[in-house]
């Protein structure tokens, strides 16, 4: 067995044969020393110009700190690679500049789940704990932000979920409280659905569609059965009793009527949509969609008719799953003394208050949580602090594309009929360990 | 030059044709209809979403419940840059076509005119480069234009998307002239003309349908393109249109700027097709007229 | 007729002139081409080869990194793709992406020919109709996903409009429908755009002789107009069926990745490599080319659009066979 350590002198020579007109040398030739791996502790240096890698921000806040951190940095600019909005096409895009070990990309804003990957690939450095006020942090940001208890990201914002419902027609139906199990709901919706004006509607809906919103559904309803997708030691846990309750309660949610068919198209639009029409009585959410349902330019169905709560249980609260961004620094970066100055400014409890005038994505300190002024603009905080709290990441393995990519196969396939939920789990396990055992 | 008159290049029909009475003529327009309708009605879709507002931009009604230009708007935000991505997708677009064209129209006499052994070996390599998918070009190609520097430049761009440009234009364009009778050329010739004014002045206008279309389709090819585009830019300033469409954001993460994108789609398409009908109406003109003086 | 020299004028006993030299006008005039085509095409598609025969390592070291370096597998990694636990898989998709280009070419290239015929015509209003043939393939294809993916949404206008409440962004023969229309309505203007541009050279000297001799409409259309623009048609569908064995954006965009019903060759290849598995990408890459190549010979083979070995005295023969058939 021949071992080919990422050298591409041989492609390079084959190409050369071909394309003898094309300089190909700067491919065999090294421009640089081998980029420091990850993780191995290393000094971060180099001073100078950046890159910041990163979603659009539509908001101008991130804009705004950036502008800040320029002015004051003459010496150590930042500029802003945007990259598409969709979150499969940034990745793409960070994958591919590792691939060809690209100096372009500095520090890249990294989506939670995709740390582990990186970090067990060498694409990011780790990071010094003491540059972050950590303690002050959620701590599922932190643990979200680290790969093996070593800390890969810096936490930028954080996400949770959150149950919208219909408080006017609660209300309407007699049910004082929001629920907080799986029984209670039902039996709110049958309350609910009762009345004259429920008629047409739909009792609940997440996110279905064949795509991360699913796996974020079901790791939900695993995790609020009490269950797990994946054993404290990385052993998939999804052949038992707790994933199998969760797993029957969409399935039977989709065979009752209680989920209506259509949402096994849903992504978070839809069902944003779908509630906003008045068609849902429970929808699980991000808090994203809080400012749609609120607006007061008519295009909210539902102002001043909702409610938010944490996601219920099997047999209590619910357990949320964690998204949220981190901002780690690409391996193959010249100035990575500069970009961590740069991050543990982007990410101080200062810049995230300015921003938070600006934006709506939710804070990483707690502090912020129960601060008046905050919550005043967010009301949903106290709320979402409460759904993260008891909140669990999604797996968090190096192979995420394809535990997620298996996840999605199998529970569709029981969603939409094409397997018995016992079989789904069966088969589900099966790839999972596959995928985990390598 | 007297006696020389190319066939008459036929933009319509004679009239007399349509002498079967007003059942067929009416046919023809339901057919016609038929047509626009089939053709227009997504676009329509794409074209009332773009005036609706954010919020209700699911609706199903045939007009906008409420009137708004606020996706317009937020296409042409300074800070989405979309003024310098269409100027970029136009330069990209428009060297690939001449480029193509060019290239296109030397390969296709060769082939057509010359002789020379193995011709369907060349045509065939020609058009197997359109065979490998377009996603597995990119991180080979990335590694490529790293190296050579081409990253963030106009050339990164043009160049890919002439591999589907040239055998287009390649095919295209030798069918076109194998179908040209060769006594034209021959004559011209006799008459005193030099290899190349014969090319230029009979063989040329003659092929000019081919060598439009392949114009056209060459050009929007390009300027949809968008995974090269994508990854061999990263500067905001020479990033094209269908990548800064890409760049649109909605109010949060999971929220699609559909009515931006639909805006955008608009703003791109319109100009474009205006463009080309303008510049159909002139080349054609141009060329024909060169072929009878 | 006024030309002297009109395409169905006796052939003078004229031999073809063969200038000195023409083999190294021919290298002189081909050599750009290759070099363009061989810088973008011949570096990653050897580089595919060569891919294709590595694994890539997926173990995790004891600190939990991935452990570097690829071994060589030789022809496992194809082996694997046509015989191996996912094998379904991947019959599936080449099942999928044939059927795609069966049915959209078909469909295309009827529909593409009625554009073409009409947009020869003279009447009032033609410079809209081309306006309006041009539109569906000017709209980038990012943003045509988007509104058909809209469009067949389930509360979208499609149900709408058909009194249905059909899922067609789920799994299932819905989902293909969805494709197979957007794809239809995308790229029939292809087609009708390079018919059209064959429509116009053929002279109307054949189409009068014909219409003295009382040829009908539709036989016109059969006899003359059809064998004369099949070299042009040939080719328009030839670069579809290309295109189209490669389809991704447009399932991709409106039904989404993973989806059986759906998932073409193309999208299987960027699965793979989107999971980093770039061994088993690159040899789904280089089985596509390798397909794509084998269906473009059986076409070229069985409708002859071999366009060199058409040679020009073949090209006037058949315009004059057309003539005396329709004229029959």
């Amino acid at each position: 067995m021949k071992q080919r350590r990422h050298d591409r002198r041989t492609v390079a020579g084959i190409a050369m044969m071909a394309t003898a007109a094309i300089a190909l040398s700067a491919c065999s030739g090294s421009t640089t020393p081998p980029a420091e791996s990850g993780g191995s502790g290393t000094e971060l240096e180099g001073r100078g110009p950046i890159q910041y890698v990163s979603s659009p921000d539509a908001s101008g806040a991130a804009q705004q700190s950036i502008d800040e951190w320029n002015e004051a940095n003459p010496d150590e600019q930042v500029e802003w690679v945007e990259l598409p909005l969709d979150a499969d096409q940034q990745r793409q895009q960070m994958v591919q500049n590792a691939q060809v070990k690209g100096e372009t990309y500095s520090v890249l804003n990294l989506d939670v789940v995709w740390t582990s990957e990186f970090a067990a690939n060498r694409w990011i450095t780790e990071l010094p704990e003491d540059a972050f006020p950590l303690d002050e942090h959620i701590p599922a940001t932190v643990e979200a932000a680290s790969y093996r208890d070593v800390l890969y990201g810096a936490p930028y914002y954080t996400d949770g979920a959150l149950l919208y419902s219909r408080s006017d027609l609660l209300t309407a139906a007699g049910v004082a409280e929001a629920p907080q199990t799986w029984d209670e709901m039902q039996a709110a919706c049958d309350a609910v659905l009762a009345l004259p004006e429920a008629e047409g509607m739909s009792c609940y809906a997440g996110q279905f569609d064949k795509n991360e919103g699913l796996t974020v559904n079901f790791s939900e309803a695993v995790g609020s059965a009490g269950g797990s997708l994946f054993d404290d030691e990385g052993k998939p846990t999804v052949d038992t009793p707790e994933a199998l309750t969760a797993l029957n309660f969409l399935v039977d949610g989709f065979e009752s009527g209680m989920i209506p068919k259509n949402a096994i198209t849903f992504q978070e639009e839809q069902g944003r949509q779908a509630f906003q029409d008045g068609n849902l009585v429970f929808l699980r959410n991000w808090p994203y969609v809080y400012a749609s349902f609120s607006a007061t330019d008519g295009t909210s169905g539902v102002e001043g008719k909702f409610g938010v709560s944490a996601i219920p249980g099997e047999s209590g609260p619910g357990v949320s799953t964690i998204g949220g961004r981190n901002l780690a620094i690409s391996a193959f970066a010249e100035n990575k003394a500069t970009a961590l100055d740069f991050i543990t400014f982007f990410t101080s409890e200062e810049q995230e208050e300015k921003r938070l005038e600006l934006s709506s994505r939710a804070p990483v300190f707690s502090s912020f949580f129960t601060d008046e002024a905050a919550t005043e603009k967010l009301p949903y905080l106290p709320t979402l602090l409460e759904s993260l709290e008891n909140a669990q990441p999604r797996p968090r393995v190096v192979a995420y594309g394809e535990t997620t990519a298996a996840i999605q196969d199998e529970i569709y396939a029981a969603l939409t009929g094409e397997k018995s939920p016992e079989d789904a789990l069966a088969d589900l396990q099966d790839a999972l360990t596959e995928i985990t055992s390598d | 030059m007297t006696t020389i008159t190319a066939p008459t290049v036929r933009t319509a029909p004679p009239a007399k044709r349509r002498r079967k009475g007003t059942g067929a003529a009416v046919l023809r327009y339901v057919g016609i209809a038929i047509v626009a309708v089939y053709c227009l009605a997504p676009f329509y879709w794409m074209l009332v979403s773009s005036f609706r507002r954010s919020g209700d931009i699911f609706d199903n009604s045939l007009l906008p419940t409420t009137w708004s230009l606020e996706s317009y708007a937020q296409v042409f935000d300074s800070s989405t840059m979309f003024g310098t991505a269409l100027l970029n997708s136009l330069i990209v677009a428009s060297i690939t076509t001449a480029l193509a064209l060019v290239l296109g129209i030397f390969a296709a006499y060769a082939i057509a005119r010359l002789n020379f052994p193995f011709k369907s070996s060349i045509l065939a390599i020609v058009i197997a480069t359109s065979m490998f998918p377009g996603i597995s070009v990119v991180v080979p190609l990335l590694r490529l234009f790293s190296d050579i520097g081409w990253i963030n430049t106009y050339q990164a761009m043009i160049v890919p998307s002439l591999s589907f440009a040239i055998p287009l234009a390649v095919w295209n364009l030798t069918t076109f002239m194998k179908q040209l009778p060769f006594e034209l050329e021959q004559a011209a010739m006799i008459d005193g003309c030099t290899k190349w004014q014969a090319f230029r002045l009979v063989l040329l206008p003659l092929a000019a349908p081919g060598v439009f279309t392949t114009a056209i389709l060459t050009f929007i090819h390009s300027w949809n393109e968008f995974i090269i585009a994508l990854s061999m830019v990263n500067d905001p300033a020479i990033q094209t249109a269908t990548v800064a469409i890409s760049k649109f954001t909605g109010a949060s993460d999971f929220q699609a700027p559909y009515g931006a994108q639909m805006a955008a789609g608009v703003v791109v398409t319109i100009p474009l097709v205006i463009m080309i009908l303008l510049f159909q109406r002139r080349i054609v003109e141009g060329l024909t007229s060169g072929a009878t003086k | 007729m006024t030309s002297s020299l009109s395409v169905d004028a006796p052939r003078t006993g004229t031999p073809r002139p063969k200038g000195k030299g023409e083999g190294s006008m021919a290298t002189a005039l081909l050599s750009p081409t290759f070099i363009v085509l061989a810088l973008v095409i011949a570096y990653p598609l050897l580089s595919a080869v060569y891919q294709s025969m590595f694994s890539s390592q997926s173990g995790l070291d004891a600190d939990g990194f991935v452990v570097e370096g690829e071994t060589f597998v030789g022809i496992a990694n194809y082996l694997d793709i046509f015989t191996g636990s996912d094998s379904p898989r991947f019959y599936n998709a080449l099942w999928n992406t044939s059927f795609f280009t069966f049915v959209s070419v078909s469909l295309e290239t009827v529909i593409g020919v009625a554009f073409a015929v009409m947009m020869n015509r003279a009447f009032k209003g033609r410079a809209f109709l081309r306006a309006a043939i041009l539109v569906p393939w000017a709209i980038p294809t990012a943003v045509s996903g988007l509104l058909w993916r809209w469009i067949f949404q389930s509360n979208g206008i499609a149900n709408e409009l058909l009194n249905q409440e059909i899922l067609w962004t789920a799994e299932g023969m819905s989902a293909q429908i969805a494709v197979i229309t957007a794809e239809v309505w995308k790229t029939a203007p292809f087609i009708g755009l390079l018919v059209l541009a064959g429509m116009q050279i053929i002279p109307e000297e054949v189409y009068e002789a014909a219409k003295l001799d009382g040829a009908s409409g539709w036989r016109q259309f059969w006899s003359i107009t059809l064998p004369l623009v099949r070299p042009a048609l040939l080719v328009a569908v030839l670069f579809r069926l290309l295109d189209s064995l490669r389809m991704f954006d447009l399932p991709f965009v409106l039904i989404g990745p993973r989806k059986s019903s759906v998932e073409t060759l193309s999208i299987l290849a960027w699965d793979e490599s989107n999971q980093l598995n770039y061994g088993a990408a690159s040899a789904f890459s280089i089985i596509l080319v390798i397909y794509v190549a084998i269906i473009a010979f059986v076409f070229i083979k069985l409708l002859g659009a071999n366009v060199a070995g058409d040679s020009e005295e073949k090209s006037v023969r058949r315009m004059r066979t057309a003539r005396r058939k329709a004229a029959r």
